[in-house]
């Protein structure tokens, strides 16, 4: 096979795509032997070559991939290219000597041309009627909040001249403390997302927004007259006060009508289980700050669900060592795949997701809750935990899984209740949610009416039910039994496909509204800037069916919050609630009651047999449940675990995957690497086909097979449709989160897949130091053992070109790895700050993406005497594959005085700042990549091609004007958020005082919800960065270089429980 | 044919017939029995001492001569680029650009004695001084001269709500990250980058505002710094004493130092 007809393969000719929504995938032959002249090679994984490996080895080991670990030559190939040895191959076909002639010949006569010409003619155009309060140039900042399931996280906007650019986290809100994660950060790029619906259509026609309210109208006086009986509303879950008055207005204006909610990722499990445990739908708060022990039952708290954002910030809190008299908190998760809240896990215990609740059992039976149940192989580990849990009575927390069912969370409820940790570590309040209902329960029984043509009228929005709703309602047919379906949502996806109207919804940052937080915090939507399009909120849409349309959501809000807050100077309310982004003292006060609920009260567990599959369904880590599809910083974010980017994958187990012979294999191609061929697999599960490319995930339970949710779309726009494979086509009402019964065939094709974690390898000692707490206070200078520091003095630079005057700045930063997860709240905010563009599937896995921070994820694990070694035999329990111990390290530029990229440039574009930046000047660049190759740490990110889209209108809006735009052949990297560094550098000196510690705040560092990263002046002793950097944890990533970086590393410490190394 | 002697030493002129043969553009000499073959590019020259000179003595002049013209004509080249960069036909230096109101600064500023700030606003607090909107032109328009022809594209932006498009004169390249207020804050005057404003009837750009122009402040900050009270002064000049009053000063903003303001990061990000 050629070179062209393999990109053929690539470019749609030969897939074959199966049925709507269904993984594309290259034909068998593309997995055939690759012909001698392919530049392509492929390499498998050999599992048993790692078990092999793990036998041989002794002491503390750290590997990033299956490959690393097995010490595979083709690894080591990759590892010493950081780049394509050759020049980019953009062209199908080899490109002979002749064309590369004149090409040069050409581009030699033009290059000189390019310099050339005068500056462009430009205009100024200002204000006809300036706004108060803006000064040019100046970005202001706005409080919001962007609700998101039960959750709305508090932000501070910035707006420069009126465009939104960045999000930031808003340190009054609770729910975000200042932190944000990585789908907040990343929601100002939908607002521009240029495949936006923009207008009302009727059956895909444009039709104005009067045409809508006078049909909605007629509607409506058809409605009333039969008091609303086949009127429906079909939401997710809503907690704006605003959003449900609307609502509740249309169901007594009509009193037939009925309002269902469905939320496709979130079960139904915390909501019954809160029914079981204290008799109603109570919400649940935890107080994650003052917990000592706490229990994960299969939930991922510290990055989904509500109120993420504050736990992670609180959880972390409780993990700051300030030397090795410190104090932590202690983690323990039981899950059936790896979250990033499980690879922060001091003990981590894979099960499936179906032994969780018996995990629950055995524990309530041991902490003498009744119930008598036991899992077998586990019971060590449950006591231990047990035994934890006693000993931290009311400082103790158990948090249950959001895709759990509800006898884990009445269990967790009943045992945070015996151990005296409800009003203390975990609270419950009214329900956040405006109307909790059981959500599979209302879509059944809308699906139920729809079927029967008992719905006239259907509103829906919120939620996308065509794509969402399980597999066995067929609501695709039951939809068009009804006779006018109104969608309302940000685009023109699945559901809007079915529908008579569609009308474009406003992003949350061109609308007023409100919504409540994970503790019942109301806050308010302030509108950033005017609806970039004809476009229209959900309640603007509720109110043309009420007898009250054309109430704008600006008068409806205050008129609300005016009703609700009688009596005080409104307006002043009015004005201290925007700016403060928080209504103050809204949030709900904690209901007195304890759990009532025994275990003894459960039915039988089910168990499945140890041999089936168990396949489950889980949220994707970067796009959610699909709502942000066509999202390309999420959908290029490496997932956290996998580092996975553009596709969903079969998650599997090492095990299962030799028993499957589902290992895959990395592709090269003159050293371009990040292409995995992974094998297709068929899955069959409940009456319904699938076809998923399988991924072999370190530290998975056995047996289970996780199908992520979210890809698959068919109408998510440009950047979403057609990604993955669609998990939603194999799940039924019946098994919503777990399934069994299914089989998992392997075929003969293959799929590529673009993996991250096989990019910017870095070779040498002390990469990641990582240890225990008790090993830290044994030797608190454990992370420089079998250091070598050389000497200081040895250096290129001559001493005089570099004076740093100890007087002055020297910017420097810390990460502390104890408390990064891996969460990529830092790699969205660095994208949106410094307009780093997308750069597709395809160059990812040619490993050109342009993330100025990256994580690397490593898996660790320290063989012990008492496991007795490995005998290489598949089907034992090896911890190396099976569970091991997994870091995050996030690896900005390093900013090293003794920078090795400076002395290789030859036109002088990276050079020193008298502050000890490593500046990056993009005019002088000319793309040589010279430094690129000189840099150990592999930070730097070349432009191959023109990345940057700079021809789409919504793009320019989006960017910041603070950073100055790269094109094709021009290397980037971090610059410690220069630009920021410079803004407060100015504000100082027009002051003349010196910059205040935490006056400057990078990016990354703003956006991290766990406070990792530092930023300061490490000339300063009592900067936060100078303290951190003072203490013996800190270790300098490859210092035997003498590169000198100024971005140090805290090494990273667990807080193993001891009696579990007995156990 | 000249090139081809240029190329060869003049010793071999005597000795050799040198022929070109156009067609397979090889250098053919021929020789006499004892002669050692030369092989130039392909062909041969051989002796020969019954050819005549081909050349004129004075062919070897022109040579020389040649030789001096290329390096001569190269410095002339260079030199017209290298200016020509620096010259106002690239810089856009003292270039009047035609607005679409003539607004006068001699007339504004000169004679009315109106303060910068009253319309660059933001130059004191931020990046960019910025450009009144239209409605600070009709704080007093609206009053004096409001029904003349000249001013009817004020009232008529004001009225419509439509933006004056002025013509930009001051253009940095978009890399350049230059901000009004710290220069102003520290000692630098409008006049010393904008020139005389409160002379010119149109507005134009008074320096190259090239990184050189930019570089010989930056090293040098004490010849430009002046007091606070003379920030807005148009008609400022450095006095004689300015090397000795510029030192003072720098110490009284703590100017940074050389190293410091010629970092790149201190102009680019």
């Amino acid at each position: 096979m050629n070179q062209r007809e393999f990109m053929d393969e690539h470019n749609h000719e030969h897939h074959h795509v199966q049925e709507r929504g269904e993984l594309r995938i290259l034909s068998a032959r593309a997995g055939a032997d690759v012909a001698a002249e392919a530049p392509l090679a492929k390499h498998a994984l050999d599992l048993a070559a790692v078990r092999g490996k793990l036998q041989a080895r002794a002491g503390k080991q750290y590997w990033r991939t299956l490959e690393e670990l097995a010490e595979d030559p083709h690894f080591t190939e990759l590892l010493q290219r950081e780049f394509p040895r050759q020049a980019p191959s953009e062209w199908d076909e080899g490109v002979d000597r002749r064309d590369f002639l004149k090409l040069m010949a050409a581009s030699l006569a033009f290059a000189g041309l390019s310099g050339c010409g005068v500056p462009p003619r430009e205009n100024v155009v200002p204000y006809v009627k300036q706004p108060e309060g803006l000064v040019l140039g100046k970005p202001l900042f706005f409080a919001t909040v962007m609700p998101f399931g039960a959750d709305a996280i508090g932000l501070l906007v910035e707006s420069h001249e009126g465009r939104p650019t960045k999000i930031e986290g808003n340190p009054d809100h609770p729910s975000s403390l200042g932190g944000t994660n990585a789908f907040a950060q990343a929601s100002v790029l939908d607002l521009y997302d240029p495949d936006r619906a923009q207008l009302t259509t009727n059956f895909g026609d444009m039709r104005s927004w009067s045409q809508f309210l006078d049909s909605a109208q007629a509607a409506a006086a058809a409605i009333k007259s039969t008091e609303g009986a086949g009127f429906r509303i079909l939401t997710g879950t809503i907690t704006s006060p605003l959003l449900a008055e609307e609502i509740q207005g249309l169901l007594k204006l009509y009193p037939k009508a009925k309002w269902h909610q469905w939320e496709p990722a979130v079960s139904d499990g915390g909501r019954e289980g809160a029914k079981l445990a204290f008799g109603r739908y109570l919400n649940t708060v935890y107080r994650v700050e003052k917990a000592d022990v706490i229990l994960s039952l299969d939930s991922d708290f510290l990055a989904m669900g509500p109120g993420n954002v504050r736990y992670m910030k609180e959880f972390f809190r409780r993990r700051k060592l300030t030397g090795p008299d410190g104090e932590m908190n202690r983690l323990y998760v039981v899950e059936p795949t790896p979250t990033v809240t499980g690879a922060t896990a001091d003990h981590r215990l894979p099960l499936r997701a179906s032994d969780v609740e018996l995990f629950a059992r055995a524990l309530a039976a041991k902490l003498g809750l009744g119930g008598g149940a036991s899992l077998p192989g586990a019971e060590k580990w449950i006591a231990a935990v047990a035994a934890d849990l006693q000993k931290h009575r009311g400082s103790s927390l158990v948090v249950a899984g959001e895709q759990q069912g509800a006898e884990v969370h009445a269990l967790a409820h009943a045992i945070n209740a015996a151990l005296g940790n409800s009003g203390v570590t975990v609270y419950q309040t009214e329900p956040v949610e405006a109307q909790p209902v059981n959500h599979l329960q209302s879509i059944t029984e809308l699906c139920a009416d729809m079927d029967a043509g008992k719905v006239d009228t259907l509103i829906i929005f919120g939620t996308n039910p065509i794509y969402t709703a399980p597999h066995d309602f067929d609501f695709a047919t039951k939809i068009t039994k009804v006779r006018n379906t109104i969608r309302v949502s940000t685009h023109f996806d699945e559901t809007a496909e079915y529908s008579q109207w569609h009308i474009a919804e406003s992003h949350f940052l061109e609308t007023w509204g409100d919504a409540r937080a994970f503790d019942g915090t109301l806050s308010v939507i302030q509108p950033l800037i005017a609806p970039l399009y004809a476009t229209h909120s959900a309640r603007e849409v509720l109110a043309a069916f009420s007898d009250k349309p054309g109430v704008s959501d600006y008068d409806a809000l205050r008129d609300r919050l005016k009703a609700a807050n009688s009596g005080a100077d409104f307006e002043k309310f009015w004005r201290k609630t925007l700016n403060d982004g928080v209504v103050a003292n809204s949030a709900f006060t904690p209901v007195a009651g304890a759990a009532k609920f025994s275990a003894d009260s459960l039915p039988p567990a089910k168990t499945i047999p140890a041999d089936q599959l168990e396949f489950i369904f889980r949220p994707d880590p970067s796009i959610y449940d699909g709502r942000f599809a066509n999202n390309g910083w999420l959908q290029e974010l490496p997932k956290p675990v996998t580092k996975l980017v553009w596709d969903n994958a079969a998650l599997v187990s090492s095990k299962t995957s030799e028993k499957l012979d589902l290992a895959h294999k990395a592709a090269s191609r003159g050293g371009e690497h990040g292409q995995i061929y992974s094998p297709v697999v068929d899955v069959s599960l409940s009456n319904s086909k699938v076809t998923a490319a399988a991924w072999t995930l370190p530290g998975q339970a056995d047996g289970v097979v996780v199908l992520p949710l979210g890809y698959g779309r068919t109408h998510a726009g440009y950047t979403g449709t057609n990604r993955g494979f669609n998990a939603y086509a194999v799940r039924v009402s019946s098994a919503l989160f777990t399934a069994t019964g299914g089989t998992l065939k392997k075929t003969d094709a293959e799929y590529s897949l673009a993996c991250t974690q096989y990019h910017f390898n870095m070779e040498g000692r002390k990469i990641l130091a990582s240890g225990t707490l008790e090993e830290y206070k044994k030797n608190p200078n454990f992370a420089h053992e079998e250091d070598e520091q050389p000497d200081k003095s040895v250096s290129l630079y001559k001493p005089q070109d570099f004076p740093y005057a100890p007087d002055k700045p020297a910017w420097a930063m810390a990460i502390d790895l104890s408390s990064c997860n891996g969460c990529n709240a830092c790699v969205v905010a660095c994208q949106s700050e410094n307009n780093i563009p997308v750069v597709g599937k395809d160059q990812v896995m040619r490993g050109r993406e342009m993330h100025w921070i990256r994580i690397d994820r490593y898996y660790t694990h320290t063989p012990s005497e008492t496991d007795g070694g490995h005998s290489g035999d598949p089907s034992e329990y090896s911890p190396a594959l099976d569970n091991p111990e997994t870091f995050f390290q996030p690896v900005p530029c390093q900013q090293c005085e003794n920078a090795p990229c400076e002395q290789v440039c030859p036109v002088g574009a990276t050079v020193h700042s008298s502050e000890g930046l490593n500046d990056m000047v993009y005019n002088r660049c000319i793309g040589t990549r010279y430094c690129s190759n000189n840099c150990p740490y592999k930070v730097r990110r070349f432009n191959f091609l023109r990345f940057q889209d700079w021809e789409t209108p919504q793009f320019k809006l989006l960017r910041n004007p603070e950073v100055t735009v790269r094109s094709r052949g021009v290397m980037e990297k971090c610059t410690y958020c220069v630009q920021r560094i410079s803004n407060v550098r100015i504000e100082a000196e027009k002051q003349n005082r010196a910059i205040r510690d935490g006056e400057i705040v990078t990016a990354c560092e703003s956006a991290c919800p766990a406070e990792a990263i530092v930023f300061g002046d490490q000339n300063d002793p009592n900067s936060r960065v100078s303290k951190l950097k003072a203490q013996q944890r800190n270790y300098t990533i490859l210092g035997e270089l003498n590169a000198r970086p100024r971005t140090t590393y805290l090494a990273a410490v667990r807080n193993p429980n001891p009696e579990m190394e007995k156990a | 044919m000249f090139l081809v002697c240029g190329c060869i030493p003049e010793s071999f002129g005597g000795h050799y017939r040198v022929t070109v043969d156009p067609a397979k553009l090889l250098i053919a000499c021929e020789e006499p029995a004892s002669a050692a073959i030369l092989v130039v590019r392909g062909g041969t020259i051989k002796r020969n001492e019954l050819m005549p000179q081909l050349f004129h003595r004075s062919a070897n002049s022109a040579a020389r001569i040649s030789i001096l013209a290329v390096v001569i004509l190269a410095t002339l080249g260079l030199t017209v680029v290298f200016g020509g960069v620096r010259s106002p036909n690239f810089t856009n230096q003292y270039l009047i650009r035609n607005q679409p109101i003539q607004f006068s600064h001699k007339h504004h500023v000169g004679d009315d004695g109106i303060d910068c700030r009253y319309c660059h606003t933001s130059v004191e607090v931020s990046a960019t001084a910025g450009i009144p909107p239209t409605r600070t032109c009709m704080n007093c328009h609206s009053v004096l001269y409001n029904n003349v022809g000249y001013l009817a594209p004020v009232r008529e932006s004001y009225s419509t709500d439509t933006s004056i498009q002025w013509v930009k004169v001051h253009r940095l390249a978009d890399y350049v990250y230059f901000n009004h207020s710290i220069h102003v804050n520290k000692g630098i005057g409008c006049s010393t980058c904008h020139g005389q404003v409160n002379q010119m009837p149109l507005m134009f750009q008074a320096n190259t505002l090239q990184m050189q122009w930019c570089l010989d402040c930056h090293r040098n900050p004490e010849q430009n710094l002046r007091e606070k009270k003379d920030i807005f002064n148009m008609d400022w000049k450095p006095g004689p004493d300015q090397a000795e009053k510029g030192k003072l000063l720098a110490a009284q903003y703590n100017i940074r130092g050389v190293r410091e303001l010629t970092s790149c990061s201190t102009c680019h990000r």
